[in-house]
């Protein structure tokens, strides 16, 4: 380890990842090139697109604002702790996918983990809420339409899904 | 887009931070969510050479409002705050005034502390901080004083405390049964900060027809939030009817010094400071109900 740099273990979709690091290195490079998870996509890092957003102990943020040094011991998910390769969807992919709540798909891991958070914290938001938990993330593609019913399908299938246990 | 190079530490203990904090040779910055501090750095506007981190000094994550007045320590996130609120009802237009603060992804990280000391003019925290008549507390290796919010925010992103203190926590004033309140922003986008903004606090006397005590706000329209004392004894002892509320919006119009930026003109920002703090007069005079 050499000068300067601080060893932390980051726990990504479950699995601990160690590495020494520059203070400065962003959780977001963290993610894509320490923890090899590509999903998290970095579009504007400096907090305003959404794209980076992933859960750090459960609660969204935006990896381009956090450093990994901060994030030491916690627990991060990730686009891709969603689902795994081999398991169906996770309730909020299948209702972008069936919505098409994407045009170029670049914001779409932003967006999922947004309504993700959403519905843990609030299983059945209001048009308000929805609206704002979504408004800090930005589709280039002005595909907004269909991202909100996207949203409002997963809460149902969230919901659905719940009741089937 | 990557920031500078930095050392970091996150100490334990405050006293430890305090001694790091007080090192005058050193060009040292505090971060607690970052949320503002972060995206200056990235740009390298910021380019601190020690990041001191509080995230392992449990003391700041002191959220207390049993005792009447609410404390947040400098650990307290917006959305912790918002959800403590929410649960109890009591300042309500603190709430509503963080529902206005970035995004969720920003309020899950930001902290209440954080944006007070960071003191952006058009930011919401100043202005309910000024509004409510908080008080600051900073703490330093040579010791603790209190800074009431009115003396506390100084000119753009310039604060009251002296190099080494930290803005440890901030201390709500009770909130008292009846009291009505407003909270009035435009912003061009939703989470943006705001353009200008006003916020309003009305009591009402015993008989219930008139003003006992008001408080008005203005905020984005000076270098920093800007408490029109005058208005308190404009609307004192009387319901406010047309003419006492045109007199605020004429005092604000005379009263407030924005500048033109690319967001928006001085004469924008003068025109609509005045609108709305008419209106949170008129909102919170209705709000508010015999105690």
């Amino acid at each position: 380890m050499s000068a300067g740099q601080v060893h932390v273990t980051i726990a990504v979709n479950g699995e601990p990842v160690s590495a020494a690091v520059e203070p400065r290195l962003l959780l977001s490079d963290f993610i894509r090139h320490r923890a090899r998870r590509t999903g998290t996509h970095v579009g504007c890092e400096h907090g305003i697109c959404g794209a980076c957003t992933v859960l750090v102990d459960g609660q969204p943020q935006r990896s381009c604002l956090v450093f990994a040094v901060q994030a030491d011991g916690a627990e991060v998910t990730t686009v891709e702790g969603l689902a795994a390769p081999d398991e169906p969807l996770h309730p909020v992919q299948r209702a972008f996918h069936e919505c098409h709540g994407m045009q170029c798909g670049f914001c779409t891991p932003g967006f999922l983990m947004s309504t993700v958070a959403l519905l843990e914290e609030r299983p059945h938001p209001t048009d308000e809420e929805l609206v704002d938990a979504l408004s800090g993330n930005l589709c280039r593609c002005t595909g907004y339409r269909n991202i909100v019913e996207a949203a409002r399908l997963a809460e149902r299938l969230c919901a659905e899904e719940r009741v089937d246990g | 887009m990557k920031p500078a190079q930095f050392d970091y530490q996150a100490p334990e203990r405050l006293d430890e931070l305090l001694e790091l904090l007080a090192d005058e040779l050193t060009d040292v910055r505090v971060i607690a969510g970052g949320q503002s501090l972060v995206p200056m750095m990235n740009f390298r506007l910021a380019a601190p050479e020690l990041l001191l981190d509080l995230r392992r000094i449990d003391e700041l994550e002191r959220l207390e409002l049993g005792g009447g007045e609410l404390v947040v320590g400098a650990r307290v996130t917006q959305a912790r705050l918002l959800r403590e609120l929410e649960r109890d009802g009591r300042w309500p237009v603190l709430a509503e005034a963080i529902r206005h603060i970035g995004h969720p992804q920003i309020r899950s990280r930001g902290t209440v502390c954080g944006s007070l000391a960071h003191h952006d003019p058009t930011a919401e925290l100043p202005a309910l901080a000024v509004a409510l008549g908080a008080r600051m507390t900073a703490r330093s290796s040579a010791g603790t004083r209190q800074i009431p919010a009115e003396e506390f925010f100084t000119s753009y992103y310039e604060n009251a405390l002296a190099p080494g203190e930290l803005l440890s926590e901030v201390a709500f004033p009770a909130w008292p049964a009846g009291r009505g309140w407003s909270f009035q922003e435009i912003a061009r986008r939703r989470g943006d900060f705001a353009l200008v903004g006003a916020v309003a606090t009305v009591d009402r006397d015993g008989s219930g027809a008139a003003v006992a005590a008001a408080r008005l706000v203005v905020f984005g329209a000076a270098e920093r939030p800007l408490l029109l004392d005058e208005v308190d004894e404009l609307l004192r002892g009387a319901a406010p009817d047309a003419e006492r509320v045109e007199a605020v919006q004429r005092l604000v119009a005379e009263t407030v010094t924005p500048v033109d930026d690319a967001h928006a003109g001085a004469d924008y920002r003068r025109a609509n400071a005045a609108r709305l703090a008419a209106a949170a007069v008129e909102r919170a005079w209705e709000r508010s109900g015999g105690v």
